[in-house]
């Protein structure tokens, strides 16, 4: 229905449009006016250039009324999520401020110098000092970005194997996630596609006479246990994939023929981030939107109380239903991890035996 | 050396009178003002089509898997009972990015300048081959069309997103638009960039060697520049994105392994091995990321000349301007890299090209502070053309302060692929080169057609584009940073991100007034073709060359001799004179100096 209606406004629009144009042509059919701006022109748009200036200024304003709560730069879940926040907090008052100037005065001189018959504009071709100014003082500010930057992803990046961190591998496929837990050694099985064995249950193509794989542990949620490292290896089996866990600050691409990787530690377990009062908020207001739109929500299957949860979401274009791949993660306490881990079948355990199967 | 060249040039075009027919002078026509009009003209119809799908699925965005009677009416199967299927949502927005980075910005606005301006501009007869421009032309007319009969293939068009990554791109399996949409998306592309690279050389070689007597490269108006530095890094990256589409069709048809290695599809594992994804794309961005540049950097020249003009003022810093240009095209080339800082490359990788990108800031900068020097102590002539300008530098500089965020590894991790990056993008090279574009349209309109544009339809068109534009891409940024991922079909599966539906239909209003609002702009394009007042001479009062030749298109662009190049092209409201402007080919005074820093 509301289409339709956008489609109807469309078309009034576009009516509207036409009866403008006729009106625009008779108007000028009758007058001597030129096709080149005149003194009225001018006068007129540096007017509205200066409204247009008013026009940027409040839809930034109004932006950040209705969506300024970001959660991407508030509450992150993990240990290095507040690094990275602050680093995007100084960025955005940076370009902010930059904006804000740099358009008033695009703005301003457009209204300020617009033309008028019998004024000449000053012949002003060049000044070194002003060039040399304006190269500066980028290269300095751009400087101390790089800088503080260039550490932040070092230190995200380069993953300390010697904290002893939780492997867990992250398996895409079109269009869902698996994770893989190394088990009791801490180390991942062998594994390749070419190995996957549907009628056996071998899912995501492990070694089965390697050691290291008997008591890898395969489950479709994401549970980790708050403040331990987690050293993610990635793996895909058909097309690219993302793995996008916004609350931890966490990406990296799953590429079919190798392994990569990402590592981070998880700070907030999924209660204390429902109890978070931004959360809370959020949440509140979530559900209020879902109650005004429950017909629609129910008819898809849906249920109506949203629930705050951590997710894993794809984040690279992967076919048909890209738009649902995500998996749910939970973070927890070590003794609740534990109990979970334990309620999961071994690999050794999930496989169909061959002669199990003969009979 | 140019002034041989001249009479040379004046040789071959000058004193021939063709017989012209209909077909060679509007169809085959080897002459450039006519093939920049061709190229005008087809840019336009495929800029109406990228358009419209942007309508589409911004609908679609705003009113999930709604029925709507425009997608019953433009889909067909593909949206039985007027809702739109997921496989032609990725496909819409696959061609949309296709047709507008490559066919409407690249060809459509660089075509159409290029052509048009070059050889007026330095005083020359005409290309310096005809032919190749001709058959540059009619390449690109023809991977127009292969793309287009793509629309309409069985299994549906291309749909692994307008960079086509692999194995999406690859395997018919994984995708209904990877079957033989992707084939003819692949062959249209290998096309374009053939017409792409004749084109670029014609440029070239016509720039270095067709300039009249006294044009040296130091009094070239900045869109020449722009249009030259644009053409060799047209032919420094296009061949490596050919070469990467060719190993994809190898890999597609022949069983080749470069992009692919342990596949496990629909229940099957197949044969490919050894090859790399990562491979296809640092191949796609070495063109893919000089291209953003090749669409930029001609708006840039188009916007710097306009300003210049209808401030009545010289360019401010006419040298660092070059520079900076040269500046950008050299760092433009070893930047690619930003494009796949989580794409599974070393992360010292990402370090190195974190630094170059981020340095890319500081000749955008320079020529940012530039512009608005430009217009200081102006005397602003407020033309269509002058507001699109300022439009420009204004989403310029939005758009492209993002782009420090996004250039920032550590920060990328968190933005990548978000509504975030779509934002920036779409500001800083898709709005501001669209604005370069209709910028250069309103201001060499004259010189194309004869006749004026009308100004007042101008007015709507700008005003209400220009909210319109930052209605659409200002909250977009809001919702990148809120997580909301791009290229899904609808959010509906994300209570997640329910908040952020009311933007997405704010966001879609804007979009589909700005998109209607276009046929002010098409109108008056179209009408003024045939009826708008017939221009003067020099419409605007500029300096440059193209303004003395007749107004009557003629083969060899001026009678008789080709006016010889004194001064600069910037010479607005010098003192001493009594006009706010004096032309390039009028010899400086006694006594006067001209201006060389």
């Amino acid at each position: 229905m509301t289409a339709f209606l956008t489609i109807i406004i469309v078309l009034f629009i576009a009516v509207a449009i036409w009866q403008m144009v006729k009106i625009f042509d008779l108007a000028q059919a009758g007058s001597n006016e030129s096709a080149v701006a005149t003194d009225k022109d001018n006068k007129i748009n540096g007017y509205l250039m200066m409204g247009f200036l008013a026009f940027i200024y409040i839809i930034t304003i109004v932006s950040f009324w209705y969506l300024g709560d970001l959660p991407l730069m508030s509450n992150s879940a993990s240990a290095h999520g507040p690094e990275l926040d602050n680093l995007m907090i100084i960025s955005m008052v940076i370009i902010f401020i930059v904006q804000t100037f740099t358009q008033f005065l695009l703005h301003y001189f457009a209204y300020k110098y617009k033309g008028e018959k019998g004024k000449k504009a000053l012949f002003y071709a060049d000044n070194n000092t002003l060039e040399a100014i304006w190269t500066f003082i980028p290269v300095v500010v751009l400087a101390g970005l790089i800088i503080y930057g260039l550490f932040t992803w070092n230190s995200i990046m380069n993953i300390d194997e010697s904290e002893d961190p939780l492997v867990v591998e992250l398996y895409a496929q079109q269009f869902n996630w698996k994770a893989r837990y190394a088990g009791e050694d801490n180390v991942l099985g062998m594994a390749n596609v070419r190995l996957i064995d549907i009628d056996k249950a071998n899912i995501l193509g492990l070694d089965e006479s390697d050691p290291n794989a008997q008591d890898d542990i395969i489950t479709t949620e994401l549970h980790l246990p708050v403040d331990r490292p987690v050293l993610f290896k990635m793996r895909s089996q058909d097309v690219l994939h993302s793995a996008y866990m916004p609350h931890f600050r966490a990406q990296m691409n799953c590429v079919p023929g190798m392994v990569t990787q990402f590592g981070f530690t998880p700070t907030v377990t999924t209660a204390e981030m429902r109890q978070n009062p931004d959360i809370v908020d959020k949440v509140k207001h979530i559900n209020a939107l879902r109650a005004e739109n429950k017909e629609a929500i129910e008819e898809r299957g849906q249920e109506l109380i949203y629930e705050f949860d951590y997710l894993l979401l794809c984040n690279k274009i992967c076919g048909k239903s890209h738009y649902n791949m995500q998996m749910k993660i939970v973070v927890e306490t070590q003794e609740e991890y534990d109990a979970w881990l334990k309620e999961q079948k071994t690999f050794e355990n999930s496989l169909i035996k061959e002669d199990l199967k003969s009979y | 050396m140019s002034a041989h060249a001249d009479t040379h040039a004046h040789d071959d075009h000058g004193h021939h009178h063709h017989k012209e027919t209909f077909v060679t002078k509007y169809i085959f026509s080897q002459d450039h003002k006519m093939i920049a009009k061709q190229y005008l003209i087809t840019g336009t119809i495929m800029g109406v089509i990228g358009v419209l799908m942007s309508m589409m699925f911004r609908m679609q965005i705003a009113w999930p898997e709604e029925p709507n009677v425009l997608f019953e009416a433009l889909l067909g199967k593909w949206a039985p009972d007027g809702v739109m299927d997921a496989d032609i949502y990725l496909a819409l927005v696959t061609i949309h990015g296709t047709i507008m980075v490559f066919f409407v910005l690249t060809a459509g606005l660089s075509g159409t300048f290029s052509n048009l301006l070059i050889p007026l501009q330095i005083g020359a007869r005409d290309m310096a081959s005809g032919f190749l421009n001709m058959v540059s032309y009619w390449l690109f007319f023809l991977s127009s069309v292969v793309m287009i009969i793509s629309l309409f293939v069985e299994a549906g068009p291309a749909a692994a997103g307008w960079t086509i990554y692999p194995p999406l791109s690859a395997l018919p399996m994984a995708q209904g638009g990877s079957g033989m949409g992707m084939t003819l998306w692949l062959v249209s592309m290998a096309i374009f960039i053939a017409s792409s690279l004749l084109g670029s050389l014609n440029y070239i070689v016509t720039v270095i060697n067709l300039r009249t007597k006294g044009m040296s490269m130091t009094r070239l108006p900045l869109t020449i520049w722009a249009f030259f530095v644009t053409a060799i890094i047209g032919v420094v990256s296009f061949p490596v994105l050919l070469s990467a589409a060719l190993l994809l069709i190898m890999d597609r048809s022949f069983g080749t392994s470069f992009f692919l290695s342990d596949i496990f599809i629909q229940g099957e594992v197949l044969h490919y091995q050894g090859g790399s994804p990562v491979l296809f794309e640092h191949l796609f961005w070495f063109l893919g990321h000089p291209e953003v540049y090749i669409v930029i950097l001609p708006a840039m020249g188009l916007v710097s000349e306009i300003m210049a003009s209808n401030s009545r003022k010289p360019i401010f810093g006419y040298r660092a301007m070059i520079m900076s240009i040269l500046a950008i095209a050299f760092l433009s080339t070893i930047v690619w890299g930003h494009h796949m800082f989580i794409s599974g490359m070393n992360p010292f990788l990402g370090s190195v090209f974190t630094f170059t990108t981020l340095l890319i800031a500081i000749p955008s900068a320079v020529k940012a502070f530039n512009w608005i020097t430009t217009i200081w102590k102006g005397n602003i002539q407020m033309n269509p053309a002058m507001l699109f300008s300022i439009g420009f530098v204004s989403t310029f500089i939005t758009g492209g302060l993002t782009g420090i965020i996004l250039g920032d590894s550590a920060l990328d991790i968190n933005v990548h692929d978000t509504y975030f990056v779509v934002a920036h993008f779409h500001l800083v090279m898709g709005i501001s080169a669209l604005y370069g574009m209709f910028a250069g349209i309103y201001h060499w309109f004259p010189k194309m057609f004869g006749r004026m544009l009308n100004k007042n339809l101008g007015y709507i068109h700008f005003w209400v584009t220009a909210i319109c534009a930052y209605g659409v891409f200002f909250p977009m940024h809001f919702i990148g940073m809120a997580g909301l991922p791009r290229r899904y079909y609808t959010n509906s599966n994300f209570p997640l991100f329910d908040d952020l539906a009311n933007a997405n239909v704010v966001i879609t209003v804007f979009a589909l007034v700005g998109g209607v609002f276009q046929l002010v702009y098409l109108y008056n394009f179209f009408v003024s073709i045939f009826y708008g007042k017939r221009t003067t001479q020099n419409p605007w009062r500029s300096t440059t060359l193209e303004w003395t030749a007749p107004i009557k298109h003629i083969h060899g662009n001026w009678e008789g001799e080709i006016p010889h190049v004194h001064r600069w092209a910037y010479d607005y409201s010098k003192p001493g004179h009594d006009d706010d402007f004096v032309p390039q080919h009028i010899p400086l005074k006694e006594g006067e100096e001209e201006l060389q820093h």
